[in-house]
C-alpha cells in the first residue's frame, strides 16, 4: 500500500478539473491496488474484480468535482468502489440466493484458536515457495464474507480501522470484531498447515535439530 | 487478578495491533510468561498476519495497471470533462 499524500491530492484534484486531465493517472495510482482487492473480496473473481476496477476509476474521474475532502481521497474511491461491487452482488442476487445471509453478521460461530504448545516463526523468505502462498490465498478465500472483506482491508491493504470502516460502510467496532474473528479462523487454519515452512536447523549426525 | 488463556484469546488481536489499555497487557504479558500455549497461539497468529500482508501473497493480475490507464485515456479522448 502507498501511503496518502493529502496534499498531493488536493493539488492534483485542482488541476485536473482545471483542464490537466492526464494527472488522473497519477492521483488513482496509489489506489489502484486497493480498488482491486476490495473488489476482489466482494466479487471473487479476477476477471470480474478488474472490470469493476476499470468501472470505479472511470467513476471516480466522472465524479471528482463531487470528492470534498471531508475524508481522505482513497476512503472516497473505495467508497465508490464498494457500491460498483455490491450493485454487481445485487444483480447477481437473483441466481444466488444464500449470499444475502453471508453477508449479515454472524453472532455464532467458533472462534477457538488452534492450540500449539510451541511455534516456530515462518520468515517471509520461505514466501519463495511458491505453495506457501497459495494456502495463504485460499485461506483468506475460504472466511466468510464479512471477516474477508474486513482481513483484505486491514491485514492485506494494511488499511487503519477508521479508513477501513468508512470503506465497508460498518462502525469502527464491527472493523474490530470482525478482524479479531477473521485472524483467529486464520489462525486456527494455517498454523497446523504452516508448521512445515518453519526453518529446521540440521542435527549433526541424527535427522532433525530441535 | 489472574486472567484465563480464553481472555487472553479474546484480546489477541488487538493485542497484536496495540490497542489493550495498559493495564490488561501487563495482565497478558504475565500470563504470557508462563503459558507456552497462549505464547503459541500468539506467536503462530501474528506470524500468520505478517505473512499475508507480504505482497506476494495477494499480486495483482498481470498487466492490470496498464490495462486500466488505457481504458482511463480513452474516457479521457471520449469525454469531455
Amino acid at each position: 500500500m502507498t501511503a496518502p499524500n493529502p496534499e498531493f491530492e488536493a493539488d492534483c484534484i485542482r488541476r485536473i478539473l482545471a483542464g490537466e486531465k492526464q494527472l488522473f493517472h497519477d492521483l488513482i495510482r496509489p489506489c489502484e491496488r486497493s480498488i482491486y482487492f476490495l473488489l476482489f473480496t466482494l466479487l471473487r473473481n479476477q476477471a470480474e474484480a478488474e472490470d469493476a476496477a476499470q468501472e470505479t476509476t472511470i467513476k471516480v474521474f466522472r465524479n471528482l468535482h463531487l470528492f470534498r475532502g471531508e475524508s481522505q481521497f482513497r476512503t472516497w474511491v473505495l467508497s465508490i468502489a464498494r457500491n460498483e461491487g455490491l450493485g454487481r452482488i445485487r444483480k447477481a442476487e437473483s441466481r444466488r440466493e444464500d449470499s444475502l445471509e453471508e453477508l449479515t453478521e454472524g453472532q455464532s460461530g467458533d472462534f477457538t484458536p488452534a492450540v500449539l504448545t510451541s511455534w516456530s516463526e515462518i520468515p517471509a523468505a520461505a514466501l519463495e515457495r511458491k505453495e506457501l502462498g497459495a494456502i495463504l490465498r485460499k485461506a483468506v478465500e475460504g472466511l466468510p464474507e464479512i471477516y474477508r472483506n474486513v482481513v483484505m482491508l486491514r491485514d492485506i491493504e494494511e488499511m487503519d480501522v477508521r479508513e477501513t470502516a468508512v470503506a465497508l460502510g460498518i462502525s469502527e467496532g464491527a472493523v474490530k470484531v470482525r478482524l479479531h474473528r477473521a485472524r483467529a479462523l486464520l489462525q486456527r487454519d494455517l498454523a497446523p498447515r504452516l508448521k512445515g515452512f518453519a526453518p529446521k536447523k540440521r542435527g549433526k549426525f541424527f535427522g532433525w535439530g530441535a | 487478578m489472574r486472567i484465563d488463556c480464553k481472555h487472553v484469546w479474546e484480546h489477541i488481536s488487538a493485542y497484536i495491533d496495540s490497542e489493550v489499555a495498559e493495564d490488561l497487557r501487563s495482565e497478558i504479558d504475565r500470563h504470557l510468561e508462563t503459558c507456552e500455549i497462549c505464547s503459541a497461539v500468539l506467536d503462530s497468529t501474528r506470524n500468520v498476519v505478517v505473512l499475508m500482508a507480504d505482497e506476494r501473497v495477494f499480486e495483482l493480475p498481470a498487466g492490470y495497471s496498464a490495462r486500466l490507464h488505457r481504458r482511463l485515456d480513452t474516457e479521457m479522448a471520449n469525454k469531455e470533462c
